[in-house]
């Protein structure tokens, strides 16, 4: 059973998600933003089915597991259409959505046949193993498509600062899950380790866009060639 | 070996995005004028030093602040924490990096100092609505 810090961080979650949603509509952001408020929506339910399930069936019973790593997988499918929308947000000048969504689908259609052919070997549970390899996946892909977006936005001198903001934190967000991801992978015996950790970063994400959608608006501008790490 | 080169990718990443993202925290409060009132509280008066940080983040912890304020802040003091490691070793090495990391350290008290200011906004906020009601 989760600790008591563990539904301390829980419940941070849920309220942070919360006010991402609150924070949205109260700055005019919800509509502009859409997919990421869906997604963040999705979050929000999520946690909370996942508690109703662990008061009811308990942590290790079957039905929580299944319902976590589901849940997790759709919300990972949807965090990288959360992604596509921002592409679509860099690219809309260049009326490049249609390419931008085609693109999505296609990149998407390959993951999940890459992580088929990966867990096609496995005889039992075949479709429980998909669905966890294929959100471990997507947040690789997820991490590899955030940093292009970022070179498009330094490359095409892209200055909206919340837009700016949203993409890094959704950089650092997914470079600290397929880190920790990978970790499991590598030392499998200190899962009790990383495991948790999946919480407490899984609570950056819904502060960073609050923070975002609360504290600059969307006429705010900044020069992104400056928060480069090598300036250019 | 694939866990192995996935890991690495994404720590390099990680910091890439982690300092690009706090440093767009900086520049959009780098152009906020602290007031004469919060220069006098932090000492502040013509440029903020890395010294001044923990003075200031205690001044923060006397405000009540707001969940959707918290990330910045937090962020900003892990940025700080990484610049005071970098600052101890790398840069004992390579002295552009050490006048580098002095910058940074100033611009991360500068925060703390704009965040101090809304915080106090924020109490002042709440307090009037209290003598309203």
């Amino acid at each position: 059973m989760p600790g008591p810090f563990a539904y301390f961080i829980w419940f941070v979650g849920i309220l942070c998600e919360a006010a991402v949603l609150v924070c949205a509509v109260k700055k005019h952001a919800f509509r502009r933003y859409f997919v990421l408020n869906l997604y963040m929506a999705g979050l929000m339910v999520s946690e909370i089915g996942r508690y109703k399930f662990l008061t009811e069936y308990g942590f290790t019973s079957v039905e929580y597991r299944y319902f976590y790593y589901y849940s997790d997988a759709i919300l990972t499918i949807f965090l990288y259409f959360a992604l596509s929308s921002l592409y679509a947000h860099v690219f809309r000048e260049m009326n490049a959505e249609k390419y931008v969504r085609f693109g999505t689908l296609l990149l998407l259609a390959g993951t999940a046949l890459f992580t088929y052919a990966v867990v096609e070997q496995s005889t039992a549970k075949l479709v429980t193993h998909f669905v966890v390899e294929l959100s471990q996946n997507l947040y690789f892909v997820g991490l590899v498509l955030t940093y292009v977006l970022w070179a498009a936005i330094l490359k095409l001198r892209e200055t909206r600062a919340r837009l700016v903001q949203l993409v890094l934190s959704m950089g650092v967000y997914f470079s600290l899950f397929a880190a920790n991801y990978a970790l499991r992978n590598l030392y499998p015996s200190l899962s009790s380790v990383f495991v948790p950790l999946i919480s407490v970063f899984g609570t950056f994400l819904p502060l960073a866009w609050a923070y975002a959608f609360w504290r600059l608006p969307e006429e705010a501008r900044l020069v992104p060639a400056r928060l480069a790490v090598i300036p250019r | 070996m694939m866990a192995g080169i996935i890991f690495v990718c994404s720590v390099v990443f990680l910091l890439q995005f982690f300092v690009s993202y706090c440093r767009s925290l900086i520049a959009a409060s780098i152009k906020h004028p602290l007031s004469a009132e919060v220069q006098d509280v932090t000492g502040i008066k013509s440029a903020a030093t890395g010294e001044d940080f923990d003075r200031v983040v205690q001044l923060l912890q006397l405000c009540p602040d707001r969940p959707e304020d918290r990330s910045g802040m937090q962020a900003i003091g892990a940025y700080f924490g990484l610049l005071g490691f970098v600052r101890g070793t790398l840069a004992r090495l390579v002295p552009s990096l050490r006048a580098w990391t002095e910058t940074e350290r100033g611009q991360c008290t500068y925060f703390a100092a704009v965040t101090l200011e809304r915080r106090i906004a924020f109490s002042r906020d709440m307090f009037a609505q209290q003598l309203e009601s």
